[in-house]
């Protein structure tokens, strides 16, 4: 997957587990958190999701680099290169 | 309002809020118990296959967000629901009420299957490893999950909780809010039942097990209380909260009142596992009767527990006739013949079901008795239609579950004085 379709990745987890939100103009340097309603709890589900639709494990003391949209996509990038885009 | 005896205070109900597979608020739930409407459909249901349910309608969004509908669980759904259907209908300023002295009182059969056996159909896709397993499995599946969650979307910060009472749940719950009131440990008491077993495989399978899960190939047909040709239990979901108050406060501010609650009894048969005692039964009835100053030449209607398995009709029969069988104008009736059984909220849902009686004047019936069985032979069940009353003042609502446990409540048309 590149960047692009792992923003898109994303953006669909966001959609499940915030579906009350906009997110048309999420900045994507700007915290998540700071322009969505996203708790902790949320947070956790974004990672299950990472973890059950593409395998990738992140370790809990990498969390921080998943603040902005930015940072997640530079994160997983290399983690996901060789992931298969679902059509 | 402390009392040198709590009993004396005088409890009323003055809102209620329900989804029945029958109905999403009260008139349209008793139309439909007058004119035959049953809620039961075809229904499937992971491993077991096409059953029969009675499935609710109503809208979760409502009252939820999506995303809260999406964190909780469909009992805290059905119950966020119940809750604020019933505070709606009972006129009170939710604004300016003080939130520490409203207490959440909502009886379960059961919690936490649903989202268990969901978790464990999740893992079976990743080989079992508990690393797919949710972080919402704990606060979805704790025993007070659909009274906290009702508390959490209602900014509820009096006490909450559920109380665990099988089948006489939706009773029990009701008795727990009548009986903090009195105690003066909140002012307003949400109370009553919910159910979301139908979203749980291992119900229906335990009950085919047991061979008391019903089938028929008219699903309207198949819950059939009192039948000779009865089969089993058709299992639903629903809820049904009431908003208690005492009954100063509830003329203080000129609230609607629905009914008086004179008496309530719960006990316990001791005798077996799945199969109730008649003994024990008529000596919840009659416990409830002596604390409401009433015989049984008192009760207009009894609002029958019975589930359609053979030995359960039986058994209350045998108990009515103990208690009922010297007299004749009384009207037995039953509302699972219309919803199934909705569990935890089935107590709850039939008082409620029964409670426009006292401006109508009418028992609603027993419905899919094509052949009444001579062992359930009383001659006071309100058979397949409506009756009309002389007068409907007082009902008794019998509420039965497993590990034998009885509860009975009794409530009465509301009188000054």
């Amino acid at each position: 997957m590149n960047p692009e379709e792992i923003r898109q990745a994303i953006l669909n987890i966001l959609n499940r587990i915030v579906p009350d939100e906009d997110l048309s103009q999420l900045d994507d340097s700007v915290s998540f958190r700071e322009q969505i309603e996203l708790d902790s709890m949320d947070f956790l589900d974004i990672v299950m999701e990472l973890r059950k639709q593409y395998r990738v494990q992140i370790p809990e003391e990498d969390y921080v680099h998943l603040d902005t949209m930015e940072g997640t996509v530079n994160y997983l990038t290399p983690l996901m290169r060789d992931i298969q885009s679902p059509a | 309002m402390p009392s040198a005896n709590p009993n004396d205070v005088r409890i009323v109900i003055t809102g209620i809020g329900l989804t029945a597979p029958n109905g999403n608020d009260l008139p349209s739930y008793r139309a439909n118990l007058l004119n035959g409407t049953s809620g039961v459909i075809p229904y499937e249901t992971r491993y077991v296959g096409e059953v029969l349910a009675g499935v609710c309608d109503f809208d979760e969004t409502r009252y939820q967000r999506r995303k809260e509908v999406r964190r909780g669980t469909r009992a805290g759904s059905i119950s966020i629901y119940c809750a604020q259907e019933a505070v709606a209908d009972s006129g009170l300023g939710w604004e300016t009420l003080p939130k520490d002295r409203v207490g959440v009182y909502i009886g379960i059969t059961e919690h936490g299957n649903v989202e268990t056996e969901n978790e464990i159909y999740e893992i079976s896709q990743f080989d079992y490893d508990t690393k797919f397993w949710s972080h919402h499995h704990n606060p979805r599946t704790v025993a007070n999950n659909p009274a906290g969650e009702v508390a959490l979307s209602m900014g509820i910060t009096g006490p909450h909780y559920t109380v665990g009472a099988a089948c006489a749940a939706g009773n029990a719950g009701f008795i727990q809010g009548l009986q903090m009131l009195r105690l003066g440990e909140v002012d307003l008491a949400i109370a009553g039942g919910a159910s979301e077993s139908i979203h749980t495989f291992g119900i229906f399978a335990s009950f085919a097990s047991q061979g008391a899960l019903a089938r028929h190939e008219d699903p309207t047909r198949a819950s059939r209380p009192f039948d000779r040709d009865r089969n089993g239990i058709v299992v639903s979901e629903g809820g049904c909260l009431f908003t208690l108050e005492r009954l100063p406060d509830a003329l203080a501010r000129g609230a609607k009142i629905y009914g008086e609650i004179v008496g309530h009894a719960m006990n316990t048969d001791a005798t077996d596992f799945v199969l109730p005692n008649s003994s024990r039964q008529a000596e919840c009835m009659r416990l409830a009767l002596s604390r409401a100053g009433l015989g049984p030449e008192d009760i207009d209607i009894v609002s029958s527990h019975a589930t359609a398995t053979e030995q359960g009709d039986i058994e209350e029969c045998k108990a009515l006739a103990l208690v009922f069988g010297d007299f004749p104008r009384v009207a037995i009736n039953n509302t699972k013949s219309f919803t199934g059984h909705a569990m935890g909220a089935a107590g709850a849902l039939e008082l409620a079901g029964n409670l426009p009686a006292f401006q109508d004047g009418i028992a609603h019936a027993t419905i899919n008795v094509d052949n009444l069985d001579p062992k359930c032979g009383l001659p006071q069940i309100v058979v397949n239609t409506p009756r009309k009353m002389d007068k409907v003042d007082v009902i008794l609502n019998n509420s039965f579950g497993m590990l034998g446990i009885n509860s009975v409540l009794i409530v009465k048309r509301y009188q000054a004085g």
